[in-house]
């Protein structure tokens, strides 16, 4: 097990170190300049931005940026915004817990959607309630989210006026004030995206189930005597689960991503917005930075997924 | 006869919905089994002996299948009326169950001591240690080397056959008094087949267990059974003791079933053909009337195609349902 996670991890070099070079050169030969703006500006003389451009290094080839960008990374220098000077690690930090939060609560809200209504329904396939179930997810994930986003907004904020429609990171307030405050603009974000990924994974459990509870040795479990709440939890949900484990554990680098466009309609700065405002000033360390760490998650999580498969499934060693 | 009824089953009916009607998968069957005896049904593929099986334990998926008519006296209560926690009690605790398919049977995810304990448990209310002893027991009663370690196994590092051995030993964990088996050897191959029909002949004789045998193969029912009964089409068309059944067929369908089986000695001096049964059976959708083997049989007269010929006693034990039975014996 041990060996296994070490020859993993040595694994996920090189495919970091790919991902890096990809990175790199498509927003190396992306069009946009963050000098474009000095260029505009009549205060500041052609070689003065020549001597930024130079000090900088993005003169040099682009081979020779990338290993002094890899080497700085080493170092665990990650650079400053071209915008806002602050170091991209602290902008980072800085996003990060709002995005947890509100994009962590909308799956762990899903979640809660997902497993009971789409096991309740497997077991009664066809019945009124899977019907129901059905229409309502099928619904769901039909509907994006910019548009259920904006439809709560109108409803809940503009024709009810219950919940605020802009997030705001520096609640004025303290105590349970603060956790009030904070619960009422956290509302309608991770509702819009828990029912959203809910409606997904409602119908992507109930079809685990139905795959399970056909299977012969649920009947042997049946004929052991068992009762049905035991067989259920036991010997189906058990093993459907291997398969719903894997989607979910997958999904974790989304969190961290932050949904981009669900942040945008609701203003909440989190990572999403910060890269969407990142892309639009052509802040390459920000951007880079940001999709580096994505993609790191994406490969933790990968391997965060294979074990608790292993966990889940003896049938699985790791070798 | 002398040893008690442990199960009758009595003009039982079992039909499915589908989409073009009801099949009638099981109709009018009657089926008794007596303690400590080995009972085969054989019949060729959906003759409704699996549904038969099944139905006992009430392992059927209802709906689409239901309970039509007839009653199953398990030692003189009927289960058919019986509530689902009421049959909880008896499944593997009085009734084992050895499915087909050993492969798919047990559990992936949980140690087969832990699948074997864990009826244990539910039904003798023995701790978790206890219960993983009673499991290690059991698999070596049914000798599975190493049966003290081999608990903590997964199904997968076991072969079909020795999987097929952990079924056995999960039906025999509550010491019921009938096992009922379905197919039990169809998914091994011939060796292991043999094995596996011994063991059940040997736990058979170790603890007085009764046997309900489902099979379509006439060899097994020749190595196992003591009585015999013949299914056709959702019927029971012949029912009688093994060595009877063997040397004087009385339905044509029996007699084309025997002699459909592939035998060494012929084959190497005559070079015949290996005879099969005409045809197919027929849809139980809407089946015709008269006799169902009625257009596969060669003695079939005009009666046969009207009147459906009733099972009847020819000799002690002997039961046909046919109607010229005494004038096309074998």
């Amino acid at each position: 097990m041990t060996q296994y996670l070490i020859r993993r991890l040595l694994i996920a070099i090189p495919s970091l170190l790919g991902i890096s070079v990809i990175l790199f050169t498509v927003l190396a030969l992306a069009p946009g300049d963050p000098f474009e703006e000095l260029a505009t500006n009549p205060a500041i003389p052609p070689e003065v931005r020549q001597q930024l451009r130079a000090s900088l290094g993005m003169d040099d080839p682009i081979h020779i940026r990338y290993f002094s960008w890899l080497a700085a990374m080493l170092r665990g220098e990650w650079g400053y915004s071209f915008v806002s000077r602050i170091p991209v690690d602290d902008l980072i930090l800085q996003r990060l817990p709002t995005t947890i939060a509100v994009i962590g609560a909308s799956q762990v809200l899903a979640l809660c959607i997902a497993l009971p209504v789409g096991v309740y329904s497997a077991t009664r396939p066809y019945s009124i309630f899977d019907q129901i179930a059905n229409t309502l997810a099928f619904i769901g994930f039909s509907l994006p989210t910019f548009f259920t986003g904006l439809l709560f907004i109108l409803f809940f904020s503009i024709y009810l006026d219950w919940l605020p429609f802009v997030y705001n990171a520096n609640i004025n307030a303290t105590g349970w004030k603060w956790w009030w405050e904070q619960i009422r603009q956290s509302i309608m974000p991770v509702a819009v995206l828990g029912l959203f990924q809910g409606a997904a994974w409602t119908r992507y459990v109930r079809s685990a189930v139905l795959d399970v509870i056909r299977l012969d040795h649920v009947t042997t479990a049946r004929a052991k005597g068992l009762p049905e709440s035991r067989i259920t939890m036991r010997h189906v949900v058990r093993n459907a689960m291997i398969p719903v484990v894997t989607l979910v554990a997958l999904q974790m680098p989304a969190v961290f991503g932050g949904a981009i466009v669900t942040e945008q309609i609701f203003r909440v700065p989190g990572i999403g917005s910060l890269l969407i405002s990142a892309i639009l000033a052509n802040d390459t360390p920000v951007i880079m930075a940001v999709t580096f760490v994505l993609s790191a998650l994406v490969i933790f999580f990968n391997l965060v997924a294979d074990i608790l498969y292993g966990w889940l499934d003896p049938r699985i060693s790791y070798r | 006869m002398s040893a008690p009824r442990l199960l009758e089953i009595a003009g039982l009916k079992v039909h499915f919905k589908t989409d073009d009607g009801w099949v009638r998968a099981v109709d009018g069957v009657d089926i008794g089994v007596d303690a400590g005896e080995t009972l085969c049904v054989v019949g060729e593929s959906g003759c409704g002996k699996t549904v038969t099986a099944k139905t006992i334990l009430k392992l059927i998926d209802m709906p689409p299948g239901r309970i039509v008519a007839g009653s199953i006296t398990w030692q003189g209560r009927d289960l058919v009326p019986m509530t689902g926690a009421q049959m909880r009690a008896i499944r593997t605790k009085q009734i084992g169950f050895i499915f087909q398919e050993p492969m798919t049977s047990l559990n992936p995810v949980y140690t087969v001591g832990e699948q074997i304990a864990e009826a244990v448990r539910m039904h003798e209310g023995l701790s978790r240690r206890a219960a993983m002893d009673r499991a290690a027991e059991m698999l070596s009663l049914v000798h599975i080397p190493n049966a003290a370690r081999r608990v903590h196994d997964y199904p997968h590092q076991f072969s079909g056959g020795m999987r097929q051995r952990v079924m056995i030993a999960m039906a025999l964990s509550c010491n019921p008094k009938l096992i009922i088996a379905d197919e039990p050897t169809t998914a091994l191959d011939v060796t292991i087949q043999a094995q596996i029909l011994d063991l059940m002949n040997e736990m058979k004789e170790k603890l007085g267990t009764a046997i309900l045998l489902i099979t379509h193969a006439m060899g097994v029912v020749a190595e196992t059974a003591q009585r015999v009964v013949v299914m056709y089409a959702g019927k029971v068309v012949e029912e009688a003791p093994v060595g009877p059944l063997f040397a004087t067929p009385r339905h044509p369908y029996t007699q084309g079933l025997i002699r459909s089986i592939p035998r060494l000695d012929l084959a190497a001096t005559e070079h015949k053909r290996l005879e099969a049964i005409p045809g197919t059976v027929p849809s139980l959708l809407d089946p015709p009337p008269g006799c169902r083997f009625a257009a596969r049989c060669r003695f079939a007269q005009a009666e046969c195609r009207s009147a459906e010929p009733p099972l009847r006693e020819l000799a002690t034990g002997h039961k046909v349902a046919c109607h010229f039975a005494e004038s096309i014996a074998a």
